[in-house]
């Protein structure tokens, strides 16, 4: 798939906000592919967090936006434990949550869950995936 | 005085209704309703002065004994980023207060069947998810009027304690300034009542004594008695009541018996 | 020995058997295991955004109420109210910034700064009881069960909260060492379960699960031993769920690492709580002819 770059694509505010909320230097990251390959959930994603991290140096938001990853993510740190440059990608993907959650949009909801899901999960379930994926 | 001998207009004006009139000499007080300062009496709840500033509540105001929790009131005080919250029929007012009334605060009350509900924590949690996004920020209890726990009897609930969260919960007068300072967006006080509905109808020990009397009264052991009562006629119940044994006022506590105990 | 637990919601509720386990085998040990006399939920994930202390606050308020009854230490069972708390009592320690800004906060509790140490239960066990103690005093050592260790991800992540250095699995075979277990080493050792995804995608994290299971199983396990309530949710309670599937092929018995300990002291029923595991835990014991009082009568 080729991508286009132009002053006009490239949304510096997103990459700054990223950096802002991680706290992690993306520029660092030299395209190795070790996250995907320690992260747990890989097989369930529809891109690599490589690729997530060389969208996000580019500036793509729209694209981000089209992508499952930073939902898929369970933040188990896998990756950032085993990132050569020393990246904290969990944080990353974190950051990339909260740009979508802060704006007051959940992916999911909790008053739509089922009641006898509710019932079964453990409570951690529950105060986590509330914490990482609702506003 | 039949209500056509009186002329209102030359009877002297003295508080009527909710309407507090100012006493001589009472000093004043300056006090920002909603932005607009208003001079009001030192001495007068929010409420009173409110309503001595010209406000008329037509919601927002009910039993005006701190219990129904229609009146609940955020303030600010000069030169304090602190907020605070009272009832507005309780809470006297303080010079250069900001204040303005939340009667009411959207919160969402779940339905369920308490005759078909099993009384078990995890139902509380089905009907309220919501309840795991607290972030004990604790707002919630700051800003309690009543000095209720609430973030503790949340605690308790998702914790799956319902005796305790309704223990801890039984001060609440559903006046709903927790769920307005929500950070979770919960509605602790809907959530409360539910915990102790399940706690008073499934969990409390049942009162014997109650049942029993319940029985007796199902029974019919009062319908004669009750009968008789409803064929007398003024004097005789008069005369049966200036006559009824009554214990002496400070006989001590479980020494008095009535000659009748029939119906004990 | 006089010791505060937090014990964690779940721990109330759906993993009793983690709970009850560690009191009965702290009372047999001799440790008076109290239990943290107020506390709130921990908030079960550490916040990732630098700007986002608000969630800090949870964990710390909890930290806040061990200080104030006078304890400097408190246990953690559960892996994520560990790793909650753990971190969140480094940045009280050690981020003068962060700090001052949620005490500042919380200005209706007393100031905290990383007074309290967070222990995890593992911790405990070998510094504060010690393996030699416990090894001691076991009565119906597990001999043969040849235990998967899981970590997952919690107990290891990130590097500065994890209960040993990145990578072993130590502590936990010289925990079943010690009741005569068999610790078996497998790959998805620190494989997340799935976690929190089980709610929001769950088919993604069944099939993550599943693999951990899968790959235990290769390995020679028998059972797999773990410390976490969501795990022990997705790695057990979703098995059924697998099978029928077609995600695994046989059952693996799932223990928390509690109840193995209070069976190797020799403790009951009410102890073990093998009652709350999936049916094949205390089938497996019983086949084996190991805690024999513990699982009797559990159909």
């Amino acid at each position: 798939m080729p991508i286009n770059i132009s002053d006009k694509t490239i949304k510096r505010e997103f990459i700054d906000k990223v950096a802002y909320l991680s706290g992690q230097d993306i520029y660092k990251c030299f395209q190795c592919g070790t996250c995907g390959g320690a992260c747990p959930m890989s097989g369930e994603m529809d891109v690599m967090p490589r690729r997530i991290v060389r969208m996000t140096q580019l500036g793509l938001e729209e694209a981000i936006a089209q992508t499952k990853t930073c939902w898929t993510c369970a933040s188990c740190h896998s990756c950032t434990v085993n990132c050569p440059r020393g990246i904290d990608l969990a944080r990353v993907m974190e950051a990339i949550r909260l740009l979508t959650l802060r704006k007051n949009e959940n992916m999911v909801e909790p008053s739509k869950l089922p009641g006898e899901t509710v019932k079964e999960m453990p409570q951690i379930a529950m105060v986590s995936c509330f914490r990482k994926l609702t506003s | 005085m039949s209500q056509h001998d009186c002329d209102c207009a030359t009877v002297q004006q003295v508080a009527t209704g909710d309407r507090a009139i100012l006493p001589k000499g009472a000093k004043t007080i300056p006090i920002y309703v909603m932005g607009k300062r208003y001079e009001v009496p030192e001495t007068l709840t929010i409420m009173k002065a409110m309503e001595y500033a010209g406000f008329k509540f037509l919601r927002g105001a009910g039993c005006r004994g701190g219990i129904c929790g229609a009146c609940p009131t955020v303030y600010r005080k000069e030169g304090d980023y602190k907020l605070h919250f009272g009832l507005a029929c309780q809470t006297v007012v303080e010079p250069n207060m900001y204040l303005a009334q939340i009667p009411f605060y959207p919160a969402n009350r779940a339905s369920y069947d308490i005759e078909a509900i099993e009384p078990v924590a995890e139902s509380v949690h089905a009907l309220y998810p919501e309840l795991f996004r607290c972030v004990a920020c604790n707002n919630c209890t700051k800003a309690c009027p009543m000095g209720v726990q609430v973030l503790d009897y949340i605690s308790a609930i998702k914790q799956g304690d319902i005796a305790r969260a309704a223990h801890l919960s039984f001060d609440c007068i559903q006046c709903g300034l927790c769920a307005s300072r929500c950070m979770g967006e919960l509605p602790q006080y809907h959530i409360a009542q539910l915990v102790r509905r399940i706690y008073g109808k499934y969990i409390q020990p049942k009162a014997e004594h109650l049942r029993k009397r319940v029985q007796e009264i199902e029974s019919g052991k009062y319908d004669a008695m009750l009968e008789n009562l409803q064929k007398m006629d003024k004097a005789q119940l008069e005369k049966l009541y200036k006559e009824r044994e009554r214990e002496p006022d400070m006989a001590p506590l479980g020494t008095w018996m009535p000659k009748d105990t029939q119906y004990l | 020995m006089k010791v505060t637990y937090y014990p964690g919601c779940t721990l109330k509720t759906k993993a009793k058997n983690l709970e009850d386990a560690a009191v009965a085998s702290m009372a047999a040990l001799g440790v008076d295991f109290q239990e943290l006399s107020r506390w709130n939920c921990c908030g079960a994930v550490h916040s990732l955004a630098d700007d986002d202390l608000i969630h800090h606050v949870a964990p710390v308020r909890d930290l806040v109420r061990a200080m104030e009854q006078g304890s400097d230490k408190v246990v953690t069972l559960c892996s994520m109210c560990y790793n909650s708390l753990a971190r969140a009592n480094l940045i009280m320690r050690d981020d003068p910034v962060k700090r001052k800004t949620i005490n500042d906060f919380m200005d209706e509790e007393k100031d905290y700064s990383g007074e309290v140490e967070v222990v995890h239960f593992l911790n405990f066990l070998r510094d504060e009881v010690g393996f030699d103690t416990i090894r001691a005093k076991v009565k119906y050592p597990l001999n043969g069960l040849k235990a998967a260790i899981y970590y997952g991800c919690t107990l290891a992540r990130p590097r500065n909260v994890a209960i040993e250095p990145p990578g072993g699995t130590q502590l936990m075979t010289d925990f079943l060492e010690a009741i005569g277990a068999t610790p078996i080493h497998f790959a998805d050792a620190f494989t997340c379960c799935g976690s929190y995804q089980i709610l929001a995608n769950p088919e993604n994290a069944v099939n993550v699960a599943a693999g951990i299971l899968d790959c235990a199983a290769k390995a020679g396990a028998e059972a797999l031993v773990l410390s976490c309530p969501l795990c022990e949710f997705n790695l057990a309670k979703k098995q059924g769920e697998m099978i029928q599937s077609g995600k695994i092929s046989n059952n693996l018995p799932i223990f928390y690492f509690t109840q193995l300990l209070a069976a190797a002291l020799g403790l009951g029923k009410e102890a073990c709580r093998f009652d709350l595991n999936e049916k094949c835990s205390a089938e497996i014991l019983k086949a084996k002819n190991l805690a024999v009082e513990a699982v009797a009568g559990i159909a």
